[in-house]
């Protein structure tokens, strides 16, 4: 069964988001995402200082057997990204939820429980998409 | 329908990730398939290939015929032992499959094809065999485990030892009969190996002791990877019905001679070559960042494009290979365009690796 922490939010495309204490948001793919993926091998990193509105294609994460796009969560601009795992793509699938994320989002407002499921919902969408 | 392997239940204990194939249901890996790709280069590793399917041919012109349906030559004697990779072509010099055909001496030929192709396959031969006085039979019954890596061979001769005597001294590319088995020499993984085919019901039983003799079990995505490092074609990208084997690395498989050798699809061969050809295969090794990937856009120096028939990360050289179809006269290097990017690769002659070690300066 795939890992869905409770503490963060998710969205349909398979992106986590976790609220940062200073107001950002880190976002990464879950669990399950890099299951289906199998072993990454490139991570192409969005822009530091890029402005990304929700849903926006913004960076690419490609395993040995398919490239597949990672969306924004939710707008914002991008003021960090995880450099190690363009270095290191396995660090993704080792641990998608922490040594494994990808970048942070400044957002542009940020109610999460609105915009966003939580691990419960995501874990029920899971279900019904298998 | 979806088809399974007598290995299915194996693959499914083994924790294999099962992914439809062609119809059937094949291990993708067994949790990373880059670890599963190291072990074939480094030790050994082994593959269930059943769902390949196995042509048994015989008959008092079953030579005469093979001479006739494949673009090599299994030639006008007999050759026990001997397997040759071939490919089978249409009248327009089109690949309809390549193969391996085993020579079993007095018993007859046996060969080794696709599993996507099997009922165009057998419908072809069926209808170039009309004139032959040939008997076909497909041997559905059989599994096939493929058993691969420098330590393939040590690792399966005692397991073989009292079924198939003899099978220390194969050398590659040859294949022998043994009780009920039938053991070659061959692979699709640039390493030493061999390929076991032996009757369903005692399939799992084989996979199982080769197991417990360390020998782990890989999916269809080392298999890949491995094949492609090793510059060896798949059939429906790296070739098919609209390509001919001179344009898809494959003329070396063609036997020219003899010359009154008649075989499909060789008068357009002969046009062909002598027309001149527009393309060649090549090898691309990415200087630039990213991964290749099947189907996309080469610009070679000329301006002129070409297209990536097979791409991927390659674990042993630690960055993205593909074949490709290239203008003939493209050399040196190239740009592939990544999502709109131009990356810079190196054009090379595959293979890449071969024995475990990279060919690429």
């Amino acid at each position: 069964m795939s890992n869905i922490p409770e503490d963060l939010y998710y969205t349909k495309s398979h992106e986590w988001v976790r609220q940062n204490e200073d107001g950002t948001v880190s976002v990464g793919i879950t669990d399950h995402a890099q299951d289906l993926l199998g072993d990454l091998v490139f991570v192409e990193l969005p822009e530091p200082g890029s402005q990304l509105a929700a849903g926006d294609e913004c960076m690419v994460v490609e395993s040995v057997k398919a490239a597949s796009d990672v969306y924004a969560p939710l707008g914002g601009e991008v003021v960090d990204i995880n450099e190690a795992v363009a270095e290191g793509p396995e660090l993704v699938n080792q641990d998608p939820y922490g040594e494994g994320w990808l970048f942070r989002l400044q957002p542009l407002q940020g109610d999460l429980q609105e915009e966003l499921l939580g691990a419960d919902a995501y874990q029920e969408f899971l279900e019904s998409e298998s | 329908m979806t088809l399974k392997t007598p290995l299915y239940e194996q693959h499914v204990a083994m924790g294999g990730k099962m992914v439809n194939f062609g119809g059937w249901k094949m291990p993708l890996h067994y949790g990373s398939q880059i670890e599963e790709h190291h072990r074939v280069r480094r030790d050994v590793g082994m593959f269930d290939v059943s769902h390949m399917m196995i042509v048994d041919l015989e008959g008092p012109q079953v030579r005469e015929f093979l001479r006739y349906l494949l673009a090599n030559d299994v030639g006008a004697g007999a050759r026990p032992g001997r397997a040759l990779y071939s490919c089978m072509l249409n009248e327009q010099g089109g690949v309809i499959d390549d193969l391996i055909v085993y020579d079993r001496g007095d018993v007859g030929f046996r060969m080794v094809v696709n599993a996507a192709t099997r009922d165009k396959d057998l419908a072809w031969i069926g209808q170039c065999a009309r004139h032959f006085d040939v008997a076909l039979q497909a041997r559905f019954e059989l599994a096939m485990i493929a058993v691969q890596g420098p330590a393939a061979r040590d690792r399966i001769l005692s397991l073989l030892d009292g079924r198939v005597a003899g099978a220390a001294g194969l050398e590659p590319f040859h294949a022998m009969d043994g009780d009920g088995m039938f053991v070659a020499r061959t692979g699709y993984t640039g390493e030493d190996g061999f390929e076991i085919m032996l009757p369903e019901r005692e399939a799992a039983d084989l996979w199982r002791a080769l197991a417990d003799a360390g020998v782990e079990p890989c999916g269809l995505g080392a298999r890949d990877t491995l094949r492609l490092e090793a510059g060896m074609n798949l059939y429906g990208t790296d070739m098919d019905e609209n390509t001919t084997p001179l344009e898809s690395g494959l003329a070396w498989t063609v036997a020219w001679e003899p010359r009154e050798r008649d075989f499909v699809g060789r008068a357009a061969l002969e046009t062909k070559r002598a027309v001149g050809l527009s393309f060649r295969q090549a090898g691309l090794v990415l200087e630039g960042r990213g991964v290749l990937r099947n189907d996309q856009r080469v610009v070679c120096g000329s301006g002129e494009e070409g297209r990536i028939t097979s791409g991927t990360y390659s674990p042993t050289l630690g960055r993205a290979i593909a074949l490709a179809r290239l203008p003939v006269d493209a050399t040196d290097s190239c740009e592939v365009d990544i999502r709109g990017r131009a990356v810079p690769a190196r054009i090379v002659k595959p293979p890449f690796v071969r024995n475990g070690r990279s060919c690429i300066q």
